[in-house]
């Protein structure tokens, strides 16, 4: 009864999103305030029963109620607890289960954080929402029903794709999904705004949290999707330039250029068009890794069971949001009210830069991805658009941006001082220099490897430039800078800190050129050299899992004669879909890896293997936990909470 | 039950939209959240100021802008509700949410199935007995204790019963690990491979009809096995000198003999009588006329007792076969279907059977 009880929430989710959908904008169109009213609690009760929904298929998961064909297809009984809750979202229908709880729960936040936004504006963006998530329960529905049951249950299920069986599973897709799903709120407000007709900067404010927080999710889902894909394929990379990362990478470029012009249009209110045109875009290119993923166009882990069904709903959606989108832009941009002109020193001048480089970054990525896909398409060659491309355009982009960011962040509103900025950028850049001097000495290597890190150590120093001139000062004792420091406003700690993180992945991006690798059979008893290390192998052992059987080379580490960490690389082979998998083998030490990872296992007892020795590779990841944290303290500046807890205070004592 | 449930959720559905149409509403005026942001907004341009972002002239035009965008919201219309809009909006939600969840739900759902967790079918008892549930609890068992021998004997007959010759091969390979070789043992899973595989004998099979044979050599079918493998080969020579060796050894009144005949047949032999012997003198008799109708006699006795009374699967083959013997091929397809339809759950016994005779399912 769970389970018809989850399949008729998720109708009821589905009709209560239709009327979210229409009768808010009847009430906008109308200015009628009870009509506008109706949005709020309807979200919160979508919210409510897509919840239902979604705990009765955990529920049948993890009783592994073999009664519904969607459970038969990707679970298995014998799976631990923890794969059978993230084997609910390890499928296509799960995950779409998952992307409307996450739409409904972001509908259902802005509905209960709504008070403070004028009525016709919450109301507009709440029924836009809900065509987004009409449209995604109708596709559940129609095409990927996960509560479609068996009248005949099987005893067993056919298993979750081994290589989900990860912790990463349970942590990837739904940042990945907050992400996106936090952009199609953006998406609603501009709709919404255009709708409405008046966007100003308090357009902005409102809509700011929530690029942040897609902002926030989208940068850590994504360096969590390249961290699981680095210990799980074995062959040592982070970043493969593969469509279905570019599909996540290009709403992120759009995301973080969004976030940017937002402030502009927030502090000037300028940029307003431009700035809606990113809301509109950054959600259609979610949509179009959506469709990318899902259509069966590109085969990857992500794809799951292909049907061309559902390739052709998700093209019509995507086809429906995006024209209409676009549509309603071009019919209204030209009624909205241009903001002030400014000039090209400044800090705002410095964000249309920012702005400029980061889309065609985005753009550079759209080609990249779509340009083979087309030409295969039309043509039927099959071309390969692979690192080499992304990194002879990426990298000339990105250099003025790295060179560039540190100055913004000194240039005042309006009039900024230019000269004043390179001259307090001097300590940043002799830092960048020292970096390379003492790398090139230490490492030698490669020259892209020095320059990276001079860039790196530029942009972490040059991040923190302006804060700290604010806290330190000449005579400035600690207790009085602690002060300071606290007193600064969070959002100028958020941008130190993201900025910083993005010098701190270059950091960890540049020193691969450093790495080690070797490829060798191993042999039980010998020792391998890596780096300065020195690699013990130890005699294959099995040892068997729940579900799968798993080989394992056990391997001590060395350095200087002492054994200083243990891994175990193994290869694992699924008995339910006879599958086998590669579990490499890591070490942190320091802020290098160690990285081994099985091949094959010869007849004659050795075991081919690559071997890594990757120094502050670690760095590539912890970067973007920085950014993160950057986007976080930014959320939590106070001037974010205007009208919510404020209110009262405000009118207390109006002249604040 | 479920309907009252149903009913429940759709009221609370329905409840969502008439209660924020009914409500008289005080909220915070569009003009209170106006001049909110005007605040929020002057507080940030003299942060701005104090760390040096802004210079005290821009901040000063800055706040001119802001306060020029308070008094444009003035002029906003204010908003009303009309009480037509109001009930038309309570009617649609009324007719419409429900319309819609239970329209869909009726093409979609299904709900008269209940839940079926492993746990509890596996728990189930007596009438409700799932035997997949049964198995599920041997295999868990197995899993976690793969050396108990009894335990995979118990799941290879369930399997055979089922009609599950590849798992009962799998069962009868941990037999073997545990319990060592034995001529019966190798049969028996030499025998479910051919099965599990449409009839063909596989490497596998062939190694274990072989190394029964080497064990005991009393068990002929296995040499009819290792013969139709080499017919399977494409070694027909081979096949008929084995077939025909089986013929000749076989005991009186043997009634696989006129099976392997007919393979010879199919070969393009001429089958042993020529070929060995000039007389079916060691392999079955031709009956004279008086024997085959004592023959008939029992096979009809046989034939009334079990459709009277009904008899056990065994019984019910040995008439099929004893019709085939006779050549009574509509007479043997009927019993099989009588047979099928009194012993349903023994299908792949029957299947094995009617392959074997050649009746076609």
């Amino acid at each position: 009864m769970i389970t018809e009880i989850g399949h008729y929430a998720l109708v009821l989710a589905c009709a209560l999103s239709v009327t979210q959908a229409l009768v808010p904008l009847w009430g906008v169109w109308r200015k009628d305030e009870a009509l506008m009213a109706t949005a709020q609690p309807v979200a919160v009760m979508q919210f409510i029963f897509t919840a239902v929904a979604f705990a009765a298929l955990t529920h049948a998961f993890v009783s592994s109620d073999f009664s519904l064909l969607n459970v038969v297809q990707n679970s298995h009984s014998q799976k631990p607890l923890i794969y059978k809750i993230s084997g609910v979202w390890g499928n296509h229908e799960g995950s779409m289960l998952l992307w409307v709880l996450i739409l409904a729960l972001f509908g259902a936040l802005v509905a209960v954080g709504s008070r403070a936004m004028p009525r016709d504006l919450s109301a507009a963006v709440l029924a836009v929402q809900a065509w987004v998530s009409a449209a995604f329960f109708i596709f559940i529905l129609l095409t990927s029903n996960p509560f479609l049951r068996m009248a005949q249950p099987p005893i067993e299920g056919q298993d979750l794709n081994p290589i989900l069986q990860d912790p990463g599973l349970a942590i990837h897709p739904p940042l990945l999904y907050l992400g996106y799903v936090g952009f199609s709120i953006t998406f609603s407000f501009a709709a919404a705004a255009l709708i409405v007709g008046r966007i100003d900067a308090s357009w902005a404010r409102y809509v700011r949290p929530w690029s942040l927080i897609a902002w926030i999710f989208l940068t850590l889902g994504i360096a969590m999707g390249s961290y699981w894909a680095y210990y799980t394929l074995g062959w040592g990379g982070f970043w493969f330039w593969d469509p279905v990362e570019n599909a996540s990478l290009m709403p992120w470029l759009a995301g973080t250029a969004l976030l940017h012009t937002a402030a502009v249009m927030e502090k000037r209110d300028a940029l307003k068009i431009w700035t809606i045109f990113l809301a509109i875009l950054a959600f259609s290119l979610s949509l179009l890794g959506t469709f990318l993923v899902r259509s069966g166009v590109l085969t990857s882990v992500h794809s799951f069971a292909n049907d061309p069904a559902r390739g052709v709903f998700i093209l019509a959606i995507l086809v429906f949001f995006i024209g209409g989108s676009l549509a309603l832009f071009a019919w209204r941009a030209s009624s909205l009210r241009q903001g002030g002109i400014f000039a090209p020193v400044s800090r705002e001048g410095a964000l249309v830069i920012n702005n400029l480089l980061l889309t065609t970054c985005c753009a550079t990525v759209f080609v990249g991805t779509l340009y083979p896909l087309a030409l295969e398409a039309f043509t039927g060659d099959k071309i390969s658009v692979g690192a080499p491309f992304f990194n002879l355009t990426f990298g000339p982009l990105f250099v003025p941006l790295i060179l560039l960011m540190p100055v913004g962040q000194m240039l005042a509103w309006k009039r900024g001082d230019l000269l004043g900025a390179a001259q307090r950028l001097v300590v940043a850049a002799s830092v960048g220099l020292a970096a390379a001097l003492i790398f090139s000495a230490l490492q030698g290597g490669p020259v892209l490897s020095v320059l990276g890190v001079a860039f790196a150590a530029y942009l972490i120093i040059g991040s923190f430039v302006e804060v700290w001139g604010r806290i330190t000062g000449p005579g400035v004792s600690l207790s009085v800078a602690w002060m300071r420091a606290i007193g600064l406003p969070r959002s100028a700690w958020g941008t130190a800190f993201a900025h910083a993180g993005l010098g701190v992945s270059l950091f960890g991006i540049a020193a691969i050129g450093w790495g080690v690798e070797v490829v060798h059979a191993l042999r039980s008893g010998e020792l391998v050299p890596l780096g300065r290390y020195e690699l013990s192998i130890g005699a294959l052992e099995r040892r068997n899992g729940p579900n799968y059987d798993a080989s394992v080379v056990p391997i001590d580490i060395r350095e200087g004669g002492r054994v200083i960490a243990h891994i175990d690389p193994a290869r694992r082979f699924y008995r339910a879909r006879q599958m086998p998998t590669t579990e490499a083998g890591i070490v942190t030490l320091g802020l290098g890896q160690i990285y081994v990872s099985l091949s094959e296992l010869n007849a004659d007892g050795s075991i081919d293997a690559r071997l890594y020795w990757k120094p502050y590779v670690a760095l590539i990841w912890l970067g973007a936990l920085f950014m993160a944290l950057g986007g976080a303290l930014s959320l939590s500046d106070r001037r974010l909470r205007i009208g919510v807890a404020r209110r009262a205070q405000t009118v207390a004592q109006p002249a604040e | 039950m479920i309907w009252v449930v149903f009913a429940l959720m759709t009221g609370f559905a329905v409840f969502s939209v008439l209660w924020p149409l009914s409500r008289q509403r005080r909220d915070v005026t569009r003009r209170e959240i106006e001049t909110n942001l005007y605040h929020a907004e002057i507080a940030g341009i003299e942060r701005d100021v104090e760390r040096g972002l802004m210079t005290s002239a821009d901040a000063a035009a800055a706040k001119a802008e802001s306060a020029r965008r308070l008094l444009a919201q003035a002029d906003q219309v204010p908003a009303v509700t009309s009480r037509f809009s109001v009930k038309l909006a309570a009617l649609l939600a009324i007719c419409v949410i429900p319309a819609l969840s239970l329209g869909l739900y009726s093409y979609l759902g299904a709900p008269d199935y209940i839940d079926m967790p492993l746990q509890a079918r596996m728990e189930g008892k007596g009438d409700d007995l799932d035997i997949a549930a049964a198995i599920a609890r041997i295999e868990q068992h197995l899993a976690r204790e793969p050396d108990d021998a009894r335990g995979w004997e118990v799941l290879a007959s369930v399997y055979r019963q089922l009609g599950k010759p590849a798992s009962v091969a799998r069962a009868y390979r941990q037999l073997l690990r545990i319990e060592g070789p034995s001529a019966q043992r190798l049969f028996v899973l030499g025998e479910a491979l051919v099965y599990a595989n449409d009839g063909r004998v596989d490497a596998e099979a062939l190694q274990s009809f072989e190394k029964a044979l080497a064990a005991d050599a009393s068990i002929i079918d296995a040499q009819y096995y290792i013969g139709l493998a080499a017919q399977q080969r494409g070694e027909p020579q081979k096949a008929m000198a084995i077939f025909t060796k089986m013929i000749a050894e076989a005991p009186p009144g043997a009634q696989w003999v006129d099976v392997l005949r007919e393979r010879i047949a199919q070969m393009g032999g001429t089958g042993p009588a020529s070929a060995a012997a000039p007389a079916p003198s060691a392999g079955m008799p031709a009956p004279s006329p008086e024997q085959d109708a004592a023959i008939r006699g029992m096979v009809l006795r046989l034939a009334e007792r079990l459709s009277a009374q009904g008899g056990s699967a065994e019984e019910w083959s040995r008439l099929v076969r004893s019709y085939a013997v006779l050549k009574d091929i509509d007479k043997a397809r009927a019993a099989l279907e009588a047979a099928r339809k009194q012993h349903q759950g023994e299908g792949a016994l029957f299947d094995a059977l009617a392959k074997e005779l050649g009746l076609g399912g």
